[in-house]
Protein backbone atom coordinates (compact mmCIF):
# COMPACT_ATOMS: atom_id res chain seq x y z
CA UNK A 1 0.00 0.00 0.00
CA UNK A 2 2.66 2.70 0.96
CA UNK A 3 4.70 1.63 -2.05
CA UNK A 4 1.96 1.78 -4.33
CA UNK A 5 1.29 5.71 -2.97
CA UNK A 6 4.81 6.40 -3.23
CA UNK A 7 5.14 5.90 -6.75
CA UNK A 8 2.48 7.40 -7.46
CA UNK A 9 2.66 10.56 -5.69
CA UNK A 10 6.38 10.53 -6.97
CA UNK A 11 5.14 10.01 -10.54
CA UNK A 12 2.86 12.73 -10.01
CA UNK A 13 5.50 15.23 -8.96
CA UNK A 14 7.88 14.07 -11.26
CA UNK A 15 4.84 14.98 -14.12
CA UNK A 16 4.04 17.86 -12.75
CA UNK A 17 7.76 19.16 -12.68
CA UNK A 18 7.73 18.58 -16.42
CA UNK A 19 4.40 19.70 -17.36
CA UNK A 20 6.16 23.07 -15.28
CA UNK A 21 8.79 23.38 -17.88
CA UNK A 22 7.12 22.34 -20.83
CA UNK A 23 3.71 24.52 -20.58
CA UNK A 24 4.46 28.22 -22.21
CA UNK A 25 2.05 29.64 -20.40
CA UNK A 26 3.00 30.74 -17.40
CA UNK A 27 -0.30 30.63 -15.38
CA UNK A 28 -0.28 26.43 -16.15
CA UNK A 29 3.37 25.82 -15.38
CA UNK A 30 2.85 28.02 -11.76
CA UNK A 31 -0.10 25.65 -11.39
CA UNK A 32 2.14 22.73 -12.22
CA UNK A 33 4.56 23.65 -9.16
CA UNK A 34 1.55 23.84 -7.02
CA UNK A 35 0.84 20.17 -7.80
CA UNK A 36 4.85 19.14 -7.38
CA UNK A 37 4.56 21.04 -4.03
CA UNK A 38 1.52 18.92 -3.04
CA UNK A 39 3.16 15.55 -4.36
CA UNK A 40 6.51 16.29 -2.43
CA UNK A 41 3.82 17.27 0.92
CA UNK A 42 2.62 13.84 0.27
CA UNK A 43 5.59 12.14 0.18
CA UNK A 44 6.42 14.28 3.30
CA UNK A 45 3.00 12.32 5.13
CA UNK A 46 4.42 9.11 4.19
CA UNK A 47 8.04 9.84 5.97
CA UNK A 48 5.76 10.59 8.86
CA UNK A 49 6.73 14.32 8.85
CA UNK A 50 3.70 15.57 9.20
CA UNK A 51 5.42 18.71 10.08
CA UNK A 52 7.58 19.35 7.07
CA UNK A 53 4.14 18.35 4.84
CA UNK A 54 1.87 21.32 7.00
CA UNK A 55 4.49 23.92 6.30
CA UNK A 56 5.83 22.90 2.83
CA UNK A 57 2.11 23.25 1.93
CA UNK A 58 1.48 26.80 4.42
CA UNK A 59 4.87 28.54 2.95
CA UNK A 60 5.13 27.55 -0.56
CA UNK A 61 1.67 26.38 -1.80
CA UNK A 62 0.20 28.82 0.05
CA UNK A 63 1.97 31.78 0.04
CA UNK A 64 5.16 31.73 -2.76
CA UNK A 65 2.84 30.33 -5.14
CA UNK A 66 0.02 32.61 -3.95
CA UNK A 67 2.41 35.40 -4.64
CA UNK A 68 3.75 34.16 -8.08
CA UNK A 69 0.40 33.73 -9.28
CA UNK A 70 -0.40 37.63 -8.05
CA UNK A 71 2.82 38.68 -10.18
CA UNK A 72 1.94 36.50 -12.84
CA UNK A 73 -1.43 38.00 -12.60
CA UNK A 74 -0.99 41.39 -12.18
CA UNK A 75 1.09 41.48 -15.28
CA UNK A 76 -1.20 39.80 -16.94
CA UNK A 77 1.44 37.28 -18.85
CA UNK A 78 -0.99 34.64 -18.89
CA UNK A 79 -2.74 36.60 -22.38
CA UNK A 80 0.41 37.82 -23.70
CA UNK A 81 3.06 36.63 -26.25
CA UNK A 82 4.52 33.28 -23.95
CA UNK A 83 7.62 34.08 -21.72
CA UNK A 84 10.79 32.84 -22.59
CA UNK A 85 13.53 31.77 -20.51
CA UNK A 86 16.60 34.07 -20.00
CA UNK A 87 18.27 34.73 -23.27
CA UNK A 88 21.96 34.05 -23.44
CA UNK A 89 24.64 31.94 -25.80
CA UNK A 90 25.66 29.55 -22.60
CA UNK A 91 22.37 29.21 -21.99
CA UNK A 92 22.16 25.17 -23.04
CA UNK A 93 25.56 24.51 -21.49
CA UNK A 94 24.56 26.01 -18.13
CA UNK A 95 21.11 23.63 -17.79
CA UNK A 96 23.51 20.77 -18.92
CA UNK A 97 25.84 21.67 -15.71
CA UNK A 98 23.99 22.34 -13.63
CA UNK A 99 21.79 19.29 -14.06
CA UNK A 100 24.71 16.60 -13.98
CA UNK A 101 25.87 18.24 -10.67
CA UNK A 102 22.26 17.70 -9.72
CA UNK A 103 22.33 14.03 -10.48
CA UNK A 104 25.99 13.63 -9.92
CA UNK A 105 24.98 15.05 -5.88
CA UNK A 106 21.47 12.68 -5.83
CA UNK A 107 23.41 9.50 -7.05
CA UNK A 108 26.47 10.42 -4.63
CA UNK A 109 24.25 10.82 -1.69
CA UNK A 110 21.68 7.65 -2.67
CA UNK A 111 25.21 5.66 -2.89
CA UNK A 112 26.42 6.49 0.39
CA UNK A 113 23.40 5.35 1.84
CA UNK A 114 22.85 2.57 0.45
CA UNK A 115 25.70 1.02 1.93
CA UNK A 116 24.78 1.90 5.71
CA UNK A 117 21.32 0.18 5.45
CA UNK A 118 18.38 1.70 6.60
CA UNK A 119 18.38 4.39 9.05
CA UNK A 120 16.44 4.47 12.37
CA UNK A 121 13.87 7.03 12.22
CA UNK A 122 14.80 9.24 15.73
CA UNK A 123 11.96 11.73 14.97
CA UNK A 124 9.42 9.05 15.37
CA UNK A 125 10.10 8.55 19.15
CA UNK A 126 8.73 11.70 19.91
CA UNK A 127 6.06 14.40 18.37
CA UNK A 128 7.45 16.31 14.86
CA UNK A 129 7.44 19.24 16.36
CA UNK A 130 9.46 19.71 19.85
CA UNK A 131 11.99 17.60 17.64
CA UNK A 132 12.61 19.45 14.99
CA UNK A 133 12.12 22.71 17.00
CA UNK A 134 15.41 20.98 19.56
CA UNK A 135 17.62 20.22 16.33
CA UNK A 136 17.34 23.86 14.99
CA UNK A 137 18.27 25.45 18.47
CA UNK A 138 21.23 22.91 19.49
CA UNK A 139 22.59 21.32 16.10
CA UNK A 140 21.71 23.18 13.06
CA UNK A 141 22.18 26.49 15.40
CA UNK A 142 24.42 28.29 12.90
CA UNK A 143 22.39 27.23 9.55
CA UNK A 144 19.45 28.15 11.00
CA UNK A 145 20.82 31.68 11.62
CA UNK A 146 22.69 32.25 9.03
CA UNK A 147 19.52 31.75 7.34
CA UNK A 148 17.80 34.44 9.06
CA UNK A 149 20.17 37.00 8.26
CA UNK A 150 20.33 35.95 4.24
CA UNK A 151 16.37 36.66 5.05
CA UNK A 152 16.83 40.01 6.47
CA UNK A 153 19.74 40.74 3.90
CA UNK A 154 16.68 40.45 1.29
CA UNK A 155 14.43 42.30 3.39
CA UNK A 156 16.35 45.31 3.68
CA UNK A 157 17.53 45.12 -0.34
CA UNK A 158 13.84 45.04 -0.69
CA UNK A 159 13.67 48.10 1.01
CA UNK A 160 16.20 49.79 -0.43
CA UNK A 161 15.41 48.83 -4.42
CA UNK A 162 11.82 50.11 -3.96
CA UNK A 163 12.91 53.51 -1.85
CA UNK A 164 14.93 54.07 -4.76
CA UNK A 165 12.50 53.95 -7.15
CA UNK A 166 9.67 55.93 -5.28
CA UNK A 167 12.45 58.99 -4.39
CA UNK A 168 13.07 58.74 -8.85
CA UNK A 169 9.17 58.90 -9.49
CA UNK A 170 8.96 61.80 -6.99
CA UNK B 1 -14.59 -0.74 16.11
CA UNK B 2 -12.60 -0.81 13.11
CA UNK B 3 -10.59 2.47 12.89
CA UNK B 4 -11.41 2.84 9.49
CA UNK B 5 -15.06 2.06 9.41
CA UNK B 6 -15.33 4.55 12.57
CA UNK B 7 -13.42 6.79 10.99
CA UNK B 8 -16.17 6.68 7.79
CA UNK B 9 -18.88 7.20 10.46
CA UNK B 10 -17.70 10.59 11.23
CA UNK B 11 -16.34 12.20 8.12
CA UNK B 12 -20.66 10.99 6.87
CA UNK B 13 -21.70 13.05 10.01
CA UNK B 14 -19.75 16.08 10.08
CA UNK B 15 -19.94 16.38 6.27
CA UNK B 16 -23.43 16.25 6.76
CA UNK B 17 -23.68 18.30 9.67
CA UNK B 18 -21.54 20.75 7.69
CA UNK B 19 -23.23 20.94 4.57
CA UNK B 20 -26.19 21.49 6.21
CA UNK B 21 -25.40 24.04 8.51
CA UNK B 22 -23.91 25.79 5.33
CA UNK B 23 -27.53 25.86 3.96
CA UNK B 24 -29.05 26.92 7.44
CA UNK B 25 -26.53 29.82 7.74
CA UNK B 26 -27.37 30.92 4.39
CA UNK B 27 -31.08 31.38 5.74
CA UNK B 28 -29.61 32.86 9.08
CA UNK B 29 -27.64 34.98 6.89
CA UNK B 30 -30.73 36.74 5.31
CA UNK B 31 -33.07 36.29 8.30
CA UNK B 32 -30.64 38.58 10.87
CA UNK B 33 -30.18 40.97 7.39
CA UNK B 34 -33.80 41.37 7.25
CA UNK B 35 -34.00 41.63 10.55
CA UNK B 36 -31.12 44.12 10.97
CA UNK B 37 -32.59 46.38 8.52
CA UNK B 38 -36.11 45.76 9.42
CA UNK B 39 -37.45 43.52 7.09
CA UNK B 40 -39.16 40.41 7.35
CA UNK B 41 -36.85 38.38 4.88
CA UNK B 42 -37.41 35.21 3.28
CA UNK B 43 -41.05 33.03 5.02
CA UNK B 44 -42.74 31.55 2.29
CA UNK B 45 -41.55 27.97 1.84
CA UNK B 46 -42.01 26.04 4.82
CA UNK B 47 -43.01 27.71 8.75
CA UNK B 48 -41.03 31.21 9.08
CA UNK B 49 -39.43 30.28 5.86
CA UNK B 50 -37.60 27.24 7.22
CA UNK B 51 -37.81 25.62 3.93
CA UNK B 52 -36.22 28.42 1.73
CA UNK B 53 -32.90 26.28 1.94
CA UNK B 54 -34.19 23.47 0.33
CA UNK B 55 -35.93 25.67 -2.09
CA UNK B 56 -32.59 27.59 -2.90
CA UNK B 57 -30.82 24.40 -3.58
CA UNK B 58 -33.30 22.92 -6.30
CA UNK B 59 -33.23 26.32 -7.76
CA UNK B 60 -29.25 26.26 -8.26
CA UNK B 61 -28.96 22.87 -9.36
CA UNK B 62 -32.14 23.41 -12.08
CA UNK B 63 -30.68 26.71 -13.29
CA UNK B 64 -28.67 27.09 -16.53
CA UNK B 65 -25.53 26.88 -15.91
CA UNK B 66 -23.47 29.57 -18.61
CA UNK B 67 -19.62 28.86 -19.41
CA UNK B 68 -19.22 32.08 -21.73
CA UNK B 69 -16.79 31.95 -24.38
CA UNK B 70 -14.40 33.74 -23.38
CA UNK B 71 -13.48 32.01 -20.71
CA UNK B 72 -10.23 29.50 -19.92
CA UNK B 73 -12.58 26.21 -19.76
CA UNK B 74 -10.34 24.05 -17.55
CA UNK B 75 -9.26 26.37 -15.09
CA UNK B 76 -12.93 28.09 -15.13
CA UNK B 77 -14.91 24.54 -14.48
CA UNK B 78 -12.15 23.39 -11.74
CA UNK B 79 -11.80 26.37 -9.60
CA UNK B 80 -15.50 26.00 -7.76
CA UNK B 81 -14.11 22.52 -6.68
CA UNK B 82 -10.84 24.04 -5.99
CA UNK B 83 -12.80 26.25 -3.35
CA UNK B 84 -14.84 23.94 -2.21
CA UNK B 85 -12.80 21.09 -1.13
CA UNK B 86 -10.42 22.69 1.30
CA UNK B 87 -13.30 24.30 2.87
CA UNK B 88 -14.89 21.20 3.70
CA UNK B 89 -11.34 19.43 4.42
CA UNK B 90 -10.88 22.04 7.28
CA UNK B 91 -13.78 20.58 9.73
CA UNK B 92 -11.46 17.79 9.80
CA UNK B 93 -8.89 18.32 12.58
CA UNK B 94 -11.98 20.27 14.54
CA UNK B 95 -12.60 18.77 18.06
CA UNK B 96 -16.55 19.05 18.22
CA UNK B 97 -16.78 17.00 21.73
CA UNK B 98 -15.12 15.08 24.27
CA UNK B 99 -15.51 11.51 23.79
CA UNK B 100 -18.50 9.57 23.09
CA UNK B 101 -18.95 5.66 24.69
CA UNK B 102 -20.68 3.73 22.14
CA UNK B 103 -21.13 0.35 22.48
CA UNK B 104 -18.66 0.14 24.98
CA UNK B 105 -16.03 1.84 23.53
CA UNK B 106 -14.64 5.36 23.95
CA UNK B 107 -15.13 7.25 20.14
CA UNK B 108 -13.47 10.45 20.11
CA UNK B 109 -15.20 13.54 18.53
CA UNK B 110 -13.14 14.33 15.89
CA UNK B 111 -12.48 12.97 12.87
CA UNK B 112 -8.34 12.97 12.54
CA UNK B 113 -6.92 13.34 15.95
CA UNK B 114 -3.31 14.60 14.45
CA UNK B 115 -0.26 16.19 16.26
CA UNK B 116 -0.27 19.11 13.56
CA UNK B 117 -3.97 20.16 13.52
CA UNK B 118 -3.34 23.55 13.80
CA UNK B 119 -0.90 23.79 11.02
CA UNK B 120 -3.31 21.77 8.85
CA UNK B 121 -6.46 24.35 9.31
CA UNK B 122 -3.63 27.38 8.64
CA UNK B 123 -2.92 25.35 5.33
CA UNK B 124 -6.15 24.43 4.60
CA UNK B 125 -7.03 28.12 4.78
CA UNK B 126 -4.29 29.32 2.85
CA UNK B 127 -5.05 26.73 -0.20
CA UNK B 128 -8.53 28.78 -0.11
CA UNK B 129 -7.38 31.39 -1.81
CA UNK B 130 -6.51 29.59 -4.97
CA UNK B 131 -10.08 28.78 -5.95
CA UNK B 132 -10.70 32.76 -6.25
CA UNK B 133 -7.47 33.44 -7.74
CA UNK B 134 -7.99 31.04 -10.29
CA UNK B 135 -11.56 31.81 -11.11
CA UNK B 136 -11.05 35.49 -11.30
CA UNK B 137 -8.57 34.96 -13.69
CA UNK B 138 -10.26 31.95 -16.02
CA UNK B 139 -13.26 34.24 -16.48
CA UNK B 140 -10.83 36.69 -18.21
CA UNK B 141 -12.78 39.36 -17.07
CA UNK B 142 -11.03 42.51 -15.68
CA UNK B 143 -13.71 42.47 -12.69
CA UNK B 144 -13.20 39.31 -11.62
CA UNK B 145 -8.94 39.53 -12.23
CA UNK B 146 -9.15 42.38 -10.09
CA UNK B 147 -11.24 40.72 -7.94
CA UNK B 148 -8.35 37.85 -7.84
CA UNK B 149 -5.73 40.14 -7.75
CA UNK B 150 -7.32 41.54 -4.64
CA UNK B 151 -7.47 37.92 -3.25
CA UNK B 152 -4.01 37.18 -3.50
CA UNK B 153 -2.76 40.10 -1.54
CA UNK B 154 -5.24 39.96 1.02
CA UNK B 155 -5.17 36.17 1.99
CA UNK B 156 -0.86 36.63 2.21
CA UNK B 157 -1.43 39.85 4.16
CA UNK B 158 -3.62 37.99 6.95
CA UNK B 159 -2.66 34.79 6.80
CA UNK B 160 0.95 36.07 8.73
CA UNK B 161 -1.38 37.91 11.24
CA UNK B 162 -3.65 34.89 11.68
CA UNK B 163 -0.62 32.68 12.24
CA UNK B 164 1.21 34.97 14.61
CA UNK B 165 -1.75 35.88 17.17
CA UNK B 166 -1.86 31.66 17.42
CA UNK B 167 1.75 31.52 18.37
CA UNK B 168 0.60 33.48 21.91
CA UNK B 169 -1.63 30.31 22.05
CA UNK B 170 0.47 27.42 21.28
CA UNK B 171 3.22 28.84 23.59
CA UNK B 172 1.06 28.41 26.68
CA UNK B 173 -0.38 24.99 25.48
CA UNK B 174 2.86 23.81 24.19
CA UNK B 175 1.21 21.85 21.20
CA UNK B 176 -0.29 21.59 17.61
CA UNK B 177 -2.61 19.27 18.88
CA UNK B 178 -6.43 21.07 18.94
CA UNK B 179 -7.87 18.23 20.99
CA UNK B 180 -5.09 19.17 23.15
CA UNK B 181 -5.67 22.63 23.89
CA UNK B 182 -9.32 22.36 24.10
CA UNK B 183 -8.42 19.55 27.18
CA UNK B 184 -6.27 22.31 28.56
CA UNK B 185 -8.63 25.03 28.60
CA UNK B 186 -11.38 22.64 30.19
CA UNK B 187 -8.86 21.30 33.03
CA UNK B 188 -7.39 24.55 34.16
CA UNK B 189 -8.68 27.96 35.38
CA UNK B 190 -7.34 31.80 35.20
CA UNK B 191 -6.60 33.58 37.92
CA UNK B 192 -8.17 30.88 40.09
CA UNK B 193 -12.28 31.66 39.60
CA UNK B 194 -12.10 32.19 35.43
CA UNK B 195 -11.95 29.04 33.30
CA UNK B 196 -9.05 28.74 31.41
CA UNK B 197 -10.07 29.71 28.27
CA UNK B 198 -7.53 31.24 26.08
CA UNK B 199 -9.84 34.51 25.52
CA UNK B 200 -8.50 35.35 29.23
CA UNK B 201 -4.95 34.71 28.91
CA UNK B 202 -4.30 35.80 25.07
CA UNK B 203 -7.39 38.63 24.73
CA UNK B 204 -5.04 40.51 22.15
CA UNK B 205 -4.24 37.59 20.43
CA UNK B 206 -8.19 36.22 20.54
CA UNK B 207 -9.28 39.56 18.68
CA UNK B 208 -6.32 39.24 16.37
CA UNK B 209 -7.82 35.98 15.26
CA UNK B 210 -10.96 37.15 14.93
CA UNK B 211 -9.78 40.00 12.74
CA UNK B 212 -7.51 38.02 10.72
CA UNK B 213 -10.52 35.19 10.04
CA UNK B 214 -12.45 38.49 8.79
CA UNK B 215 -10.09 38.63 6.06
CA UNK B 216 -9.20 34.96 5.21
CA UNK B 217 -13.34 34.39 5.05
CA UNK B 218 -13.89 37.35 2.90
CA UNK B 219 -16.37 38.65 4.84
CA UNK B 220 -17.35 42.18 5.15
CA UNK B 221 -15.54 44.32 6.35
CA UNK B 222 -13.08 42.72 4.13
CA UNK B 223 -15.18 41.61 1.54
CA UNK B 224 -12.76 43.25 -1.57
CA UNK B 225 -12.49 40.28 -3.45
CA UNK B 226 -16.36 40.62 -4.35
CA UNK B 227 -17.14 44.23 -3.57
CA UNK B 228 -20.24 44.47 -5.31
CA UNK B 229 -20.20 48.32 -5.97
CA UNK B 230 -16.83 47.85 -7.46
CA UNK B 231 -16.29 44.91 -9.17
CA UNK B 232 -20.27 43.68 -9.79
CA UNK B 233 -19.38 40.64 -7.99
CA UNK B 234 -15.61 40.43 -8.47
CA UNK B 235 -14.26 36.88 -9.07
CA UNK B 236 -17.71 34.78 -9.15
CA UNK B 237 -19.08 37.31 -11.82
CA UNK B 238 -18.67 34.82 -14.34
CA UNK B 239 -20.39 31.76 -12.46
CA UNK B 240 -23.98 31.14 -12.84
CA UNK B 241 -26.02 28.00 -11.54
CA UNK B 242 -24.33 25.43 -9.65
CA UNK B 243 -20.99 26.63 -9.78
CA UNK B 244 -21.53 30.27 -8.56
CA UNK B 245 -23.52 27.89 -5.68
CA UNK B 246 -20.39 26.22 -5.24
CA UNK B 247 -18.38 29.45 -4.16
CA UNK B 248 -21.02 30.81 -2.38
CA UNK B 249 -21.33 27.13 -0.14
CA UNK B 250 -17.26 27.60 0.03
CA UNK B 251 -17.56 31.08 1.76
CA UNK B 252 -20.18 29.58 4.65
CA UNK B 253 -18.16 26.22 5.16
CA UNK B 254 -15.15 28.47 5.52
CA UNK B 255 -17.14 30.72 7.95
CA UNK B 256 -18.45 27.63 9.94
CA UNK B 257 -14.85 26.37 10.49
CA UNK B 258 -13.56 29.75 11.57
CA UNK B 259 -16.25 29.55 14.02
CA UNK B 260 -16.06 26.50 15.16
CA UNK B 261 -11.76 27.62 15.86
CA UNK B 262 -12.63 30.70 17.39
CA UNK B 263 -14.47 28.93 19.66
CA UNK B 264 -12.14 25.70 19.76
CA UNK B 265 -8.66 28.17 20.46
CA UNK B 266 -9.98 30.54 22.79
CA UNK B 267 -13.76 29.90 24.22
CA UNK B 268 -13.12 26.53 25.44
CA UNK B 269 -14.60 24.16 22.87
CA UNK B 270 -17.02 21.97 24.34
CA UNK B 271 -16.04 22.99 27.98
CA UNK B 272 -18.59 25.31 30.09
CA UNK B 273 -18.11 26.11 33.98
CA UNK B 274 -20.83 23.38 35.50
CA UNK B 275 -19.82 20.53 33.32
CA UNK B 276 -17.40 17.73 34.82
CA UNK B 277 -14.75 17.50 31.89
CA UNK B 278 -14.18 13.73 33.03
CA UNK B 279 -17.86 12.71 33.23
CA UNK B 280 -18.56 10.85 30.06
CA UNK B 281 -21.79 9.48 30.62
CA UNK B 282 -24.22 9.58 26.84
CA UNK B 283 -25.82 12.80 28.18
CA UNK B 284 -22.66 14.55 29.43
CA UNK B 285 -21.33 13.84 26.32
CA UNK B 286 -24.12 14.82 23.96
CA UNK B 287 -24.29 18.30 25.90
CA UNK B 288 -20.51 18.51 25.22
CA UNK B 289 -21.47 18.81 21.61
CA UNK B 290 -24.36 20.77 22.20
CA UNK B 291 -22.35 23.47 24.01
CA UNK B 292 -19.68 23.62 21.42
CA UNK B 293 -22.45 23.35 18.53
CA UNK B 294 -23.80 26.55 20.30
CA UNK B 295 -20.61 28.50 20.38
CA UNK B 296 -19.86 27.95 16.91
CA UNK B 297 -23.50 29.21 16.28
CA UNK B 298 -23.05 32.34 18.50
CA UNK B 299 -19.79 33.25 16.09
CA UNK B 300 -21.32 32.16 12.85
CA UNK B 301 -24.01 35.19 14.10
CA UNK B 302 -21.12 37.39 14.88
CA UNK B 303 -20.17 37.35 11.45
CA UNK B 304 -23.67 37.72 10.02
CA UNK B 305 -23.94 40.42 12.58
CA UNK B 306 -20.55 42.55 11.62
CA UNK B 307 -21.72 42.25 7.83
CA UNK B 308 -24.48 44.56 8.31
CA UNK B 309 -23.50 46.64 10.57
CA UNK B 310 -20.00 47.55 9.46
CA UNK B 311 -18.85 49.49 5.85
CA UNK B 312 -16.43 47.85 3.56
CA UNK B 313 -12.57 49.13 3.65
CA UNK B 314 -11.01 50.95 0.90
CA UNK B 315 -8.10 48.68 -0.17
CA UNK B 316 -5.44 50.80 1.13
CA UNK B 317 -7.00 50.39 4.10
CA UNK B 318 -6.84 46.88 4.40
CA UNK B 319 -3.08 46.45 3.37
CA UNK B 320 -2.33 49.33 6.11
CA UNK B 321 -4.48 47.74 8.78
CA UNK B 322 -2.78 44.53 7.92
CA UNK B 323 0.97 44.97 7.89
CA UNK B 324 0.96 48.30 10.11
CA UNK B 325 -1.33 47.30 12.65
CA UNK B 326 -2.08 43.73 13.19
CA UNK B 327 1.24 42.18 12.43
CA UNK B 328 3.27 44.44 15.01
CA UNK B 329 0.55 44.15 17.66
CA UNK B 330 1.18 40.47 16.73
CA UNK B 331 4.02 40.25 17.08
CA UNK B 332 4.47 42.30 20.82
CA UNK B 333 1.76 40.13 21.71
CA UNK B 334 4.13 36.93 21.06
CA UNK B 335 7.20 39.12 22.90
CA UNK B 336 5.28 40.18 25.65
CA UNK B 337 3.82 36.34 26.27
CA UNK B 338 7.32 34.78 25.85
CA UNK B 339 8.55 36.92 28.42
CA UNK B 340 5.90 36.08 31.09
CA UNK B 341 6.33 32.71 30.27
CA UNK B 342 9.85 33.12 31.05
CA UNK B 343 9.54 35.13 34.09
CA UNK B 344 7.01 32.83 35.81
CA UNK B 345 7.80 29.62 34.68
Amino acid sequence: METVVFFALAALAVGCALLLVLFRNPVYSALSLVGTLFSVAGLFVLLDAHFLAAVQIIVYAGAIMVLFLFVIMLLNLGSADPLDAIPGRFRQWAVIFLSAILVAHIGWMSLRHMRGGPIENEALATSNVPYIGKLLYTDFLLPFEITSLILLVALIGVVVLVKRESSKAS
Amino acid sequence: MNYALESLIKIAIVLGAVITAVAYTVLAERKVSAFIQNRLGPNRVGPWGLLQPLADGIKFITKEDVIPNHVNKAIYVAAPAVILIPALMGFAVVPFGDVIIVMGQKVELVIANVDIGILYVLALSSLGVYGIVLGGWASNNKYALMGGVRACAQMISYELSLGLSLIGVLMISGTLRLTDVVNLQASTTFLGFLPGWFVFSQPVACILFIVSVFAETNRLPFDLPEAEQELVAGYHAEYSSMKFAMFFMAEYAHMITASALIASLFFGGWHLPGIDPADDSLGVSLLKVLVFSVKTAFFLFVFIWVRWTVPRFRYDQVMRLGWKVLLPIALANVFITGLVLTLTR
